[in-house]
């Protein structure tokens, strides 16, 4: 039998190795760094008294049904968590004294995981930095919900032709001159609509002059690689359910992987080639014929 | 122009294809509310947990366990092993119904299944960040390789038909095959080695949500040599299990050399795992996990255990050990498949999943019209091969039991 030398085996092997483990070079991916003119939202949680009239004239703005639950037997319009009709909800962090209301919404990263992941660009960074969803472009994979570190993005489950839901900052309205509908609602300043220069500007404004009221800064400003929608609180930011993300965006290490694997697509030509090559060497060196599969 | 493969023959009906056939009419049934009503009628899937059963056992454990022929084709093609080519031929016949079934499995899976034709024919839509994006692609073209590579069987049985216009066609193609074959056997070693390993690229961006023992780096090694193990045990499980129904020859001593690889693959993984999670300061999360220690350490043994027999194989072949030493290897490889994709995944409190009787309804029906599909194929077409070691022993009356079909 007609063997190949050690050296072309571990070649071959080597290559094969090298496609999937190749370490990727630093620089493989642009930083996509958030721009002061991107729009966005701020929460300040320690002014919200959990209303909820966000919710309703979110619901009113982006025209969806409500969600209604019985409460002992009389219906509510009662989400209890974002769902396939509701784009913003109020939720509180525990029943102490001490606890908070925090509002869950679209965070519009400014490198976003659902962007990152989404096979045809369904989900993509439209203008002024909002995360917009384009159905015509969605298979409905679901991958978005899967990498998205703050579970925003939700599936019509009882639709036989479902869509994905989720904020899209009220884009539709700004033709007319006006912001995302929540901020408009909210009486007590505790949702804002701004760019993010403003909104920054703002929060730091609220931080300055009452120092003690707050802890842990400005959640947004590099959380994730920043995020459109920043947060002020006076808990700790993961007891609202926020994730706690370093300065790196959420997609960038699989990217950097992916990237420097297939960087040029040089590794899997090569390996194509080298796999061709060993093969028709051998099949020739054993009569060719009787090989076939 | 002749391979030695061989149509098997005999009847279809018998008693286990009668049962498969139920199987697949139950899940007929379930797959009409899932496309009336929407996935949330059949489905316990939930916006934490948007991928379940159908994606983490039928497409990523189901191409895992169709890595038969990506495994074997490594062995006989690029590192010459000429003496394992019986096993060329089933082996593919498995991975291109294991593959098909994966792509029917997602058109079940997507919400949107109607607009999947944009994913292979709109280039200009293409998000090349995506890495679902790189695995939809790869597998369609692999499913197209693996057609190919099988199409021989097909115009072996049509050059020896009575028909003449199709023996003409077979007598022109199967020459033309041959002579490409080189470069369609090294696409369909390109593929597998781009979407295996990028399987578990996929988990790599859910960086908050993957348990940190899942969660590296690695992910796509560690799914790459997931898939070498599983194709390989598969080989042995297949070769066993046809000898048992079809009684076919055993394949022992040919199977028993090809152990050492097995075992060596087996090891080079846990190897790679436990060296990442030392290189990340994790080892002690193997004790301190609760349940997912016990998972963790569940494929580990199985793999290691598995790994020994497979040892073993090298210094005493046996039939018994060898289908022990498949299952194991199975067991290891698709426990750690899901457990990345479904045990290890945690969204967040409050986020629950179990599949519900209709998943597995959809996926048993699945794995029917797969064996259906492969009994039809082993007994109508040249697929399996005739005698290929001097002596053919026979099963032990233990193993034969149950497996005859």
């Amino acid at each position: 039998m007609p063997t190949v030398s050690r050296r072309t085996v571990l070649g071959t092997l080597g290559g094969a190795a090298a496609l999937a483990a190749a370490p990727a070079p630093a620089s493989a991916r642009a930083p996509k760094p958030p721009h002061g003119d991107d729009l966005g939202l701020l929460f300040d949680s320690t002014r919200c008294v959990g209303c909820r009239g966000c919710v309703a004239r979110c619901r009113e703005a982006n025209a969806l049904p409500e969600d209604v639950k019985l409460v002992d037997g009389a219906p509510y319009d009662a989400p209890l968590d974002l769902n396939d009709r509701t784009l913003t909800i109020i939720k509180r962090t525990g029943d102490g004294p001490g606890d908070a209301y925090v509002k869950a919404q679209c965070m519009h990263c400014a490198d976003p995981a659902c962007v990152s992941v989404c096979m045809l660009g369904a989900l993509h960074k439209g203008e002024r930095g909002v995360v917009a969803y384009d159905v015509d472009r969605c298979v409905g994979c679901r991958y978005c919900q899967v990498a998205c570190p703050f579970n925003v993005p939700r599936f019509q489950w009882s639709s036989a032709t479902p869509r994905i839901v989720k904020c899209e900052l009220c884009r539709h309205r700004w033709r007319e001159g006006k912001g995302a509908a929540c901020a408009e609602a909210c009486p007590r300043d505790a949702v804002v609509f701004g760019t993010r220069a403003e909104l920054r500007a703002e929060a730091h404004r609220r931080l300055d002059a009452e120092p003690g009221r707050y802890r842990g800064g400005v959640y947004g400003e590099r959380e994730g690689g920043g995020t459109g929608v920043l947060v002020l609180s006076a808990l700790p930011f993961t007891a609202l359910g926020l994730p706690a993300l370093g300065p790196e965006p959420v997609p960038a290490l699989g990217e950097t992987i992916q990237h420097g694997i297939y960087q040029g697509f040089v590794a899997p030509v090569a390996l194509f080639g080298a796999l061709a090559w060993v093969t028709w060497r051998n099949r020739r060196a054993s009569g060719g014929g009787e090989e076939e599969p | 122009m002749t391979s030695g493969a061989r149509a098997v023959g005999g009847r279809l009906l018998t008693p286990t294809f009668k049962v498969m056939l139920v199987l697949w009419a139950a899940a007929t049934a379930v797959g009409v509310v899932r496309f009336t009503q929407g996935l949330g009628a059949v489905t316990a899937m939930n916006d934490g947990y948007p991928w379940g059963l159908w994606i983490a056992f039928d497409v990523v454990v189901g191409t895992g366990l169709a890595s038969g022929g990506y495994a074997i084709a490594l062995l006989v093609f690029v590192l010459n092993r000429g003496r394992y080519h019986p096993l060329v031929r089933p082996a593919i016949l498995t991975s291109a119904l294991g593959y098909s079934v994966a792509g029917i499995a997602v058109m079940f899976d997507v919400g949107r299944y109607w607009a999947l034709w944009k994913v292979p024919l709109m280039p200009w839509r293409w998000n090349t960040s995506s890495i679902l994006l790189e695995v939809a692609l790869c597998i369609m073209a692999y499913l197209a390789v693996l057609l190919v590579e099988l199409s021989p069987a097909l115009l072996e049985r049509w050059a020896r038909g009575r028909h003449l216009r199709r023996e003409a066609f077979a007598a022109r193609w199967l020459p033309r095959l041959s002579r490409a074959l080189p470069f369609v056997i090294a696409l369909g070693l390109v593929l597998p080695t781009m979407h295996q390993s990028s399987l578990g690229s996929l988990l790599v961006v859910a960086g908050t949500k993957v348990h940190p023992l899942w969660h590296t780096g690695a992910l796509p090694l560690l799914f790459l040599l997931t898939a070498f193990g599983m194709g390989y045990a598969v080989l042995y499980f297949e070769t066993i299990f046809s000898s048992a129904a079809f009684g076919r020859p055993l394949e022992t001593r040919l199977l028993g050399s090809l152990g050492v690889f097995i075992a060596g693959v087996i090891l080079a993984f846990v190897a790679v795992r436990f060296a990442g999670l030392m290189g990340a300061g994790r080892l002690g999360l193997t004790v301190t996990s609760g349940t997912l220690s016990f998972f963790f350490w569940a494929e580990t043994l199985l793999l290691l255990s598995a790994a020994g027999l497979f040892l073993q194989q090298w210094v005493h072949a046996s039939p018994v050990t060898q289908l022990q030493a498949a299952l194991l290897a199975l067991a290891g490889g698709a426990l750690y498949r899901i457990d990345a994709f479904l045990v290890a995944f945690q969204p967040g409190h409050g986020w629950r999943y179990f599949p519900s009787l209709g998943e597995i309804l959809i996926t048993l029906g699945f794995i029917a019209t797969e064996t259906m599909l492969y009994i039809v194929a082993v007994r109508r077409f040249p697929i399996l091969a005739g005698v290929s070691v001097a002596a053919a022993e026979r099963l032990p009356a233990g193993v034969q039991e149950g497996a005859a079909s």
